[in-house]
């Protein structure tokens, strides 16, 4: 696959070079690309000095970083405990079943990806669905029509 | 502007709070994450707009204060009056223009937006009067919903940073960690290691340089109690960074945050560059010779990187594994030097102590589990929210009184405390205190706070299973006990609930707990069986229903349960055809809609949307 890597000189080199910003630069490659593009990671382990596989060990080992690509609209509903208690799981299939997909996955046409996140600390407000970062409490079943649309009014 | 010396400290601290108490009236909308997640950031451009156009007399603009969590979240999003403290609870967008006409300009009081006491559903007006707050002691939270979040001020017009310094001027390093050792307090992440004893070992270690990490990396589920300190009031927790350097001689600070924290990185941030520019953090601080500076690391949503030598690793860039701990992080931490590691909270006290003393802070609480703890009371409780009680305070105390009993009446069933490394506790435990010691013995443990209250419609077998699924998936994979056993512990659990076990597998069940505490190297692995230990030691009934009867009491084990509708009560509205997402119901408009056993998958979600209560769970 190829991508527009004109953008990653500048990111890594918000950094000081060495193997200690790994996890800072795949964090920016990660919000500036939605994902992890083989051959970024081969351009970081090569302006870090890091070996290849440490990068994709590192790329690998931390859940907030994805090796294919995302969709536009990214959805995380919170499994944390109170969620999980307060029915995050009903929200979860609702969303499954409306997107043809599984947790973890995106839609072919990278409109939607749907992700669970373990707890983002709104337990208040539980169950917890995140589309693009915006937070949306006390979730409803009934709810998942207006969340696939980016907006739910607020309680 | 820099502050030269603690002199000039204390006159911009007395010029912010005389500009604090000249405002006739002053807004704090509570911006914590559970009042966003409710739409307050609406209501803060709303007033922001409103109150531009409409210039009041005795009001200025910089008198509204997005403030950080004021802890009763259920009731968001918040709108605190002051100095009045009159408390409006649910304000949406539409009831902006009415506080304006009647609380700002008329001090007229809206009675419909005030908070009802659970029990006695009496209107209370002020803040102070709600038992919720009245009954709680704040120590760590003391300026949540207090101050701007965003703004250094605030904090200085409270007294911020008199406590630093007071630590650089009339006080040695060894007299900070003995002030610290007195206080008697206790890690508030969880493991509880006296503070005072860290920060002494790592001053008196020769090896050069010392580092000072903050642990944001609030991976619990279900706690969030640091992280609305590191939002609301990010200032104290720099605070008691800078001090605790300056005691432990160091140079350089890290702060580890969640990734899952967006916005407590950006607090911080902006923190951080706030205190730099007044000269409180970077070279010569306060003119004094001493210097400290402190870098953010954004976690990577690994939970096992909160284990202190994982964390290390983690901000080292490394993959996050935690190592043995003959070798303590204390002498050989990151980069292998000697680091203190705190966590948030236990950081955010540090001011008060150095300000008031350690002999003060210690007659708060228990003998041997000193001053207060934050908890976030969450699950089928009344009032849910962020809370913080001396510690001795009872379980009952704090659910009944601080949390208004469980939600519609239900039976209360168990309390989670500790996250995947804790336990829950049954009824017959709600009056033992709570403390370090006291919860450990019982099962459980304090853990970083969070408190999961649950109702007879949770499932204990379900609630274990989900704490397992949640440490497989969150175990590193370094130990073979923890990954492989942690992955049997799932799977004998999935059994019981699918009711495919045999008594034979709990037992089996229980010896191999032991298999994995004794033979995981950190804190995930000896203590991930905890929450399958202690739901079998006090709900082992439970268990056995799933077992014996292939029945589940609480009707949440999918393949034990079948879902009906009672044909009285059902008005035939297809809201639960809509809802059914494998077409298992049918029926007319009008007309009372019939299940179908055989597709139905049992998700529930005819139950949820049903307004007529007219599904029923068996």
């Amino acid at each position: 696959m190829n991508h527009d890597l004109s953008r990653l000189p500048d990111i890594i080199g918000r950094y000081p070079r060495s193997p200690q910003s790994l996890i800072a630069v795949l964090q920016d490659i990660q919000r500036d690309y939605h994902f992890l593009p083989c051959e970024a990671l081969k351009e970081t382990a090569k302006a870090l000095q890091v070996p290849l596989s440490k990068v994709f060990s590192v790329s690998t080992f931390y859940n907030a970083f994805s090796l294919y690509p995302r969709g536009e609209r990214v959805i995380r509903i919170c499994t944390g405990t109170t969620c999980h208690i307060r029915g995050a799981k009903l929200i979860q299939y609702q969303l499954e079943d409306k997107l043809s997909i599984k947790a973890g996955q995106t839609t072919p046409d990278l409109k939607f990806t749907l992700e669970v996140v373990n707890c983002v600390g709104a337990c208040a407000m539980a169950p917890v669905v995140i589309v693009n970062g915006k937070y949306f409490g006390s979730v409803k079943v009934s709810d998942s029509k207006k969340l696939l649309r980016g907006s739910k009014d607020a309680r | 502007m820099r502050v030269e010396s603690p002199r000039h400290l204390a006159e911009l601290q007395q010029a912010f709070h005389a500009r604090e108490i000249g405002f006739a009236k002053k807004l704090h909308i509570c911006c914590g994450p559970g009042c966003l997640a409710s739409g307050a950031a609406d209501i803060v451009s709303k007033f922001k707009a409103l109150l531009k156009k409409r210039h009041l007399t005795d009001f200025s603009l910089e008198a509204i204060k997005e403030t950080g969590c004021h802890g009763l979240c259920e009731q968001g999003p918040l709108v605190v009056i002051e100095p009045d403290g009159i408390f409006y609870t649910k304000v949406k967008p539409k009831h902006v223009e009415t506080i304006i006409d009647s609380t700002l300009e008329r001090n007229e009081v809206i009675s419909e937006l005030l908070y009802r006491e659970p029990h006695s559903q009496r209107c209370v007006e002020h803040y102070r009067d709600i038992d919720f707050y009245a009954r709680q002691h704040r120590i760590a939270l003391r300026h949540l919903g207090r101050i701007s979040q965003y703004d250094i001020r605030d904090y200085l017009a409270q007294g911020g940073y008199s406590a630093l310094a007071k630590a650089l001027t009339t006080m040695t390093p060894d007299q900070i960690v003995s002030e610290v050792t007195t206080s008697g307090l206790r890690g508030r992440g969880g493991a509880g290691f006296p503070t005072g004893r860290k920060w002494a070992t790592c001053r008196n270690a020769e090896e050069q340089p010392h580092y000072v990490i903050c642990n944001g990396d609030e991976g619990d589920p279900g706690a969030f109690m640091d992280r609305a300190i590191m939002e609301g009031d990010p200032h104290s927790v720099l605070e008691g960074m800078i001090i605790c350097a300056f005691a432990v001689g160091s140079a350089q600070g890290y702060i580890y945050v969640r990734e899952e924290y967006p916005l407590a990185v950006q607090n911080l941030q902006l923190a951080i560059d706030q205190a730099s520019d007044y000269g409180l953090l970077g070279d010569n601080i306060l003119g004094s010779d001493f210097s400290f500076s402190i870098k953010i690391s954004r976690g990577g949503g690994a939970f096992v990187c909160g284990e202190s030598s994982a964390l290390m690793k983690s901000v080292a860039g490394d993959v996050g594994e935690p190592r043995a701990k003959y070798v303590r992080s204390v002498l050989k931490g990151l980069f292998d030097r000697p680091t203190v590691l705190n966590n948030v909270e236990t950081f955010a006290n540090v001011p008060v102590i150095i300000n008031q003393g350690g002999e003060r802070f210690a007659e708060l609480g228990m003998k041997k589990s000193t001053g207060t703890k934050a908890f976030s009371l969450v699950g089928k409780v009344r009032n849910t929210g962020l809370i913080e009680v001396p510690m001795g305070t009872t379980l009952r105390q704090i659910i009944y009184d601080i949390g208004g009993g469980i939600l519609n009446d239900r039976p209360f069933k168990a309390v989670q405390t500790g996250g995947p490394s804790g336990g829950c506790l049954p009824e017959s435990k709600l009056d033992l205190p709570v403390d370090f010691n006291t919860l450990t013995e019982a099962g459980s443990m304090m853990g970083s706070g969070g408190m999961i209250v649950v109702d007879d419609r949770t499932c204990v077998v379900d609630l274990a299973k989900y704490f397992l699924a949640f440490l497989l998936d969150e175990s590193c994979g370094k130990c073979t006990p923890c990954r492989e056993g942690l992955y049997q512990l799932h799977r004998l659990a999935t059994k019981i609930s699918d009711g495919e076990a045999t008594e034979p597998d709990l037992d089996k069940m229980e010896q191999l707990s032991h298999m994995v505490i004794i033979g995981s190297l950190c804190g995930l692995g000896k203590s991930g069986p905890n929450p399958f230990l202690s739901t079998v030691q006090y709900f082992r009934d439970e268990y056995l229903a799933h077992i014996r009867e292939k029945r589940c009491p609480a009707g949440v084990c999918r393949a034990l349960i079948r879902y009906d509708v009672i044909a009285e009560k059902c008005d035939g509205c297809l809201a639960c055809i809509s809802a059914c997402a494998v077409h298992a119901i049918t029926g007319k408009k009008g007309q009372v809609h019939a299940i179908d056993q055989e597709l139905c998958d049992k998700c529930g979600a005819c139950h949820a949307v049903c307004t007529r209560h007219a599904i029923e769970v068996t």
